[in-house]
């Protein structure tokens, strides 16, 4: 018990810093305690003829009537006893899942997010068109606040899980699954993508980030503006680089022409924590690291090698680095 | 003795005299059983029942015996395929970030792991024991259809070598032994790799379903005379269930493997959303067969225990009919809980929950087999030797594996630990503890049956502890790192989440289990060559096989016994009553009635033949072929027909002319 409570870190279903993973830690654990106690029960039953000695040699077939019928009766009872236990255990089950159903029924941020291989397309909802917000894999959510996700996925299906505040739900292609989560404190959450997507899907990673509201706000008006424009000589070359170079067939600069939608928005690429899905860490080394050598990173990644030199290589992440 | 017991005993007398006046066959037309000596009986019967010398001879055999013992050592070879890259896997996960196995090569390492250990160890391992066993306990000659039986193995085996070639040849199939679309479909997995998943599925489906009918007609209508239904052993109940939910489970994965083969191959779009298609179909399709799939491993196991512990208790199962009840309550059941693998799809939360309920309800006919269990074990200090520590080992993991599997049962609860090493944890407790773990005892309780030989002793108590201790450290721990948040199928994991230290344990512990395996294997040949001799009933058992010699005679029994009570042998302490009547120069066989087993008619049974083995050539090469091009339908049709009709050209008996 000790150890399961010391080591449970920033992915954990046993450390729960929300209402629904807390909700269900508490049903982990009397799941387990009730299991343990039938589980030590069937043991002793078990063991006890052991330490007995070996019943009388007779007729193997003739059977003492009146021990089968006592036993009869301790069976059906330890039947019955079972099918209240069971019982007793789904409707726990069905009233848990009542609970955690109710979470975000007040929701007020509906997030879009859509899963590729391998990383996540995030997605701020909102009623005006300029006001929708496009980001990659870092999840932002004011704390304190139910918050509603819809999940889907565009190639092939991956599953949403940040453990520490809620179960996981697939995202389906063809489908639009709903996950309501709040985060109760201010904190950063890592969640791991859960069903099985391809070469990449250990590092399909991301993170919730909640803050409470004025920052995330302030987050997200910083967000919904176009990039930054490149502050010195070599992110200016890093800019022109990134326009004529294939980065632009696949990624999205807001402010600038690069506009494809089917990697990850570097508009604020800076800004953010991890870089390729929680893969690296950002810093101006893996930026270039990365950008270098993808399919040594995450071999398989659909990242290509893109030729560059030395210099371009430098310059393409000065202008990176600047994109907070 | 009541008025009941008495009719009873008046029938089965009339039912004797009635086989010894030879009212089996009224026609004369050859020689008979009746009123041979032993010495020329058996030499009629060895030569009429023999399998011919050569290499013809052995590849046309169809003896159940031979057929099982081939499917036996297969299966053995492909648990040593499954287990090595068990250990492959566990040394790349044994630290964070090691490099020693690349992504693409782990992918398919895991998915040759599930695939060879669901579809070319577990279901194979289990019916290969009832072909060897079921003809034998229920006292007849040899298993019903037996050339179809033949077949089944050699597309088993082709199907087997398939899978592992492409591994070799770096195209094994890399997603997963559920192989879920899209990722398996034809945009998003590229080259042959799915396909050969696809194929495999179907060459050892065809196989499996092959068995399974021959186990249930064997059951049905080869019983001995007088073995009514309740008096069939615990142990062919559970292969007779074990055998329908196969012929009612192994359709529904052909139509999901051959729906995933036809858009892959002909583009047709079942699964493709783009145009109407489904991807959760795909699921649903996958899962009515792989809930099934777990009790056609587990009800074979629950029949094992049965008959270990009715020897070393020396009493009969408890509760007979409970037992026989949940084992067909179970097999009903199976077919109620398949989307408890689907519930974090975003399926209607009722609709879940009503498979909750379903789930957890299964947990009670299971519960009754194991309070039967222990209510045998309970009259006294049962005999201790290796197959009854197997049983306790499989107690100990097996109920632990259930009760997870309640946990896994909620909707809320799977939630958070669906696709997790929790999962993997409790699968392989119920997999391993509550299938392999009953094989390995039933492998040292009836290797005496099969070669003779008792296995030794003392190396089957080390390869207990080891493999007991072996697989509790390198799966409990498994139930934690789930917790703590680490999904299953990742071929590396980062360091800061404080994974490692655990995952090196683990990867001890399989280390240990790996190495009691080695152990086994060394007591395998060991005893095999110089093992004590076994005699024919070393353990005092009841059940039929156990009446004839060790290794059994090509021909099973001298004259087919005639059955008194569940457990024969002792009953009739003495000298089982037989049947006689049957001819001797000709294969022939007890058919007898469902029901009460009254000897109906008299039946031959099929000769060697090389065809069952041409056939197999010819279905297998189709299947190969048409992971290239469904052409090969029709370009194998040809050869299969030619194939057929040599394996049933007639032979001109009597029967056949009619």
């Amino acid at each position: 018990m000790l150890l399961l409570a010391g080591c449970s870190g920033w992915q954990s279903a046993l450390d729960p810093k929300g209402p629904a993973a807390g909700e269900l830690a508490w049903l982990i654990w009397f799941f387990t305690a009730l299991c343990t106690a039938v589980w030590l029960l069937v043991m002793a039953v078990l063991i006890t003829p052991l330490a007995r000695r070996p019943a009388p040699l007779g007729d193997l077939l003739v059977l003492d009537a009146a021990a089968e019928r006592s036993k009869m009766r301790i069976v059906v009872a330890a039947l019955a006893a079972t099918a209240l236990i069971l019982v007793g255990l789904t409707l726990l089950s069905y009233f848990a899942n009542r609970t955690l159903a109710a979470i975000g029924s007040d929701a007020a941020l509906t997030i879009r997010v859509t899963g590729h291989q391998w990383w996540w397309e995030v997605r701020y909802e909102n009623d005006q068109p300029n006001r929708i917000l496009t980001t990659a894999n870092e999840i932002h959510i004011p704390a304190g606040e139910p918050v509603r996700l819809v999940v889907t996925s565009t190639d092939v299906i991956h599953s949403f899980w940040v453990p520490n505040l809620s179960g996981k739900l697939d995202l389906i292609p063809g489908h639009e699954n709903v996950l309501d989560l709040k985060a109760d404190k201010p904190g950063v959450y890592r969640g791991q993508c859960a069903e099985f997507c391809g070469a990449q899907h250990a590092n399909m990673s991301t993170f919730i980030v909640a803050e409470p509201r004025p920052v995330f706000d302030a987050w997200l008006n910083d967000q919904l503006r176009p990039a930054v424009a490149p502050a010195s000589g070599e992110a200016k070359a890093g800019h022109d680089l990134f326009l004529k170079r294939p980065c632009v067939m696949c990624h999205k600069i807001g402010g600038t022409i690069a506009g494809g939608t089917v990697a990850p928005d570097l508009t604020h690429i800076a800004s953010r924590q991890t870089l390729a899905a929680g893969t690296l860490a950002m810093s101006r080394g893996n930026l270039a690291a990365w950008i270098a050598d993808p399919q040594g990173i995450k071999p398989g990644a659909h990242m290509p090698v893109v030729g560059l030199n030395g210099d371009e290589l430098n310059a393409i992440v000065a202008y990176l680095e600047g994109l907070k | 003795m009541s008025s009941a017991d008495l009719a009873h005993e008046r029938d089965l007398a009339q039912q004797r005299a009635a086989a010894q006046k030879g009212d089996l066959a009224p026609e004369h037309d050859g020689p008979r059983d009746t009123g041979l000596d032993d010495a020329s009986l058996d030499r009629w019967l060895a030569r009429t029942w023999q399998t011919a010398p050569g290499i013809i001879g052995a590849l046309s055999s169809v003896d159940h015996k031979i057929v099982a013992r081939r499917y036996l050592i297969t299966a053995f070879f492909f648990l040593c395929l499954g287990g090595l890259s068990a250990v492959a896997m566990r040394i790349q996960l044994s630290g964070p970030e090691r490099g020693l196995i690349g992504p693409d090569r782990y992918n398919q390492l895991f998915t040759m792991h599930g695939v060879t250990m669901m579809f070319l160890f577990a279901v194979p391992i289990v019916q290969a024991t009832g072909i060897y066993l079921v003809p034998l306990m229920v006292g007849t000659r040899n298993i019903a259809f037996p050339r179809l039986n033949a077949f089944s193995f050699w597309i088993y085996l082709s199907g087997g070598l398939f899978a592992w070639v492409s591994f070799a040849l770096d195209m094994a199939p890399d997603v997963g032994w559920f192989s879920y679309v899209p990722l398996s479909g034809p945009e998003f997995g590229p080259g042959k790799r799915s396909d050969v998943w696809a194929q495999m599925i179907t060459y050892t489906e065809v196989s499996s379903l092959a068995v399974a009918v021959a186990t249930i007609v064997t059951v049905l209508k080869q019983r001995a005379p007088g073995m009514s239904l309740d008096k069939i052993p615990l142990y062919v109940w559970a292969m007779l269930v074990t055998s329908f939910v196969i012929v009612f489970a192994m359709p529904a994965v052909m139509i999901t493997s051959t729906f995933l083969i036809l858009d892959r191959l002909v583009g047709t779009h079942i699964f493709n959303p783009a145009e109407g298609g489904d991807v959760l179909l795909f699921q649903h399709l996958f899962w009515f067969f792989g809930h099934p799939e777990v009790y056609i491993i587990f009800l074979p196991a629950t029949g094992m225990v049965s008959s270990v512990i009715a020897a070393f208790a020396r009493r009969p199962v408890f509760g007979y009919l409970g037992m026989v009840l949940s084992l067909i309550s179970v097999g009903f059941l199976s077919f109620g809980l398949w989307v408890h693998h689907m519930f974090a799809t975003g399926l209607p939360k009722l609709g879940a929950s009503f498979f909750t309920a379903s789930s957890m309800l299964i947990a009670i006919p299971n519960g009754l087999q194991i309070f039967c269990w222990l209510a045998t074990l309970w009259d006294g200090k049962p005999i201790v030797r290796t197959p009854l520590l197997f049983v306790f080992g499989f107690f100990f993991t097996f109920v632990a594996g259930g009760l997870t599997g309640v946990m896994l049962a909620s909707v809320p609860l799977d939630l958070q630990v669906h696709d997790t090493y929790f999962v993997v944890a409790h699968f392989h407790y119920v997999l391993i503890g509550g299938s392999v773990f009953p094989l390995l005892g039933a492998t040292y309780f009836w290797f005496p049956k099969i070669t003779g030989r008792i296995m030794n002793e003392r190396l089957g108590r080390w390869h207990f502890w080891l493999a007991f201790i072996g697989f509790n450290a390198a799966f409990f721990p498994m139930h934690i790192v789930g917790l703590w948040g680490m999904p299953r199928r990742v071929y590396t994991y980062p360091a800061e989440l404080g994974w490692g230290n655990i995952n090196l344990f683990i990867t001890a512990g399989a280390v240990v289990l790996f190495l009691s395996f080695v152990l086994f294997t060394i007591n395998l040949v060991h005893s095999a060559l110089r093992g004590a001799p076994a005699g024919d009933n070393p353990w005092n058992a009841g059940t039929l096989e156990w009446a004839t010699m060790s290794p059994p005679p090509n021909y099973n029994f001298a004259h087919i016994p005639v059955v008194t009570h569940a457990e024969p042998l002792w009953a009739e302490r003495d000298t089982l009553p037989v049947a006689t009547g049957l001819r001797v120069d000709v294969r022939e066989l007890v058919i007898s009635t469902v029901a009460e087993a009254h000897p109906d008619v008299r039946e031959k049974s099929a000769t060697p033949s090389i065809w069952p083995l041409f056939a197999a050539l010819a279905v297998g090469a189709t299947f190969l072929y048409s992971i290239f091009s469904p052409w090969a339908v029709v370009w194998g049709a040809g050869p299969i027909a030619i194939t057929l009709i040599g394996w049933f050209w007639p032979k001109g008996d009597p029967e056949d002319e009619e």
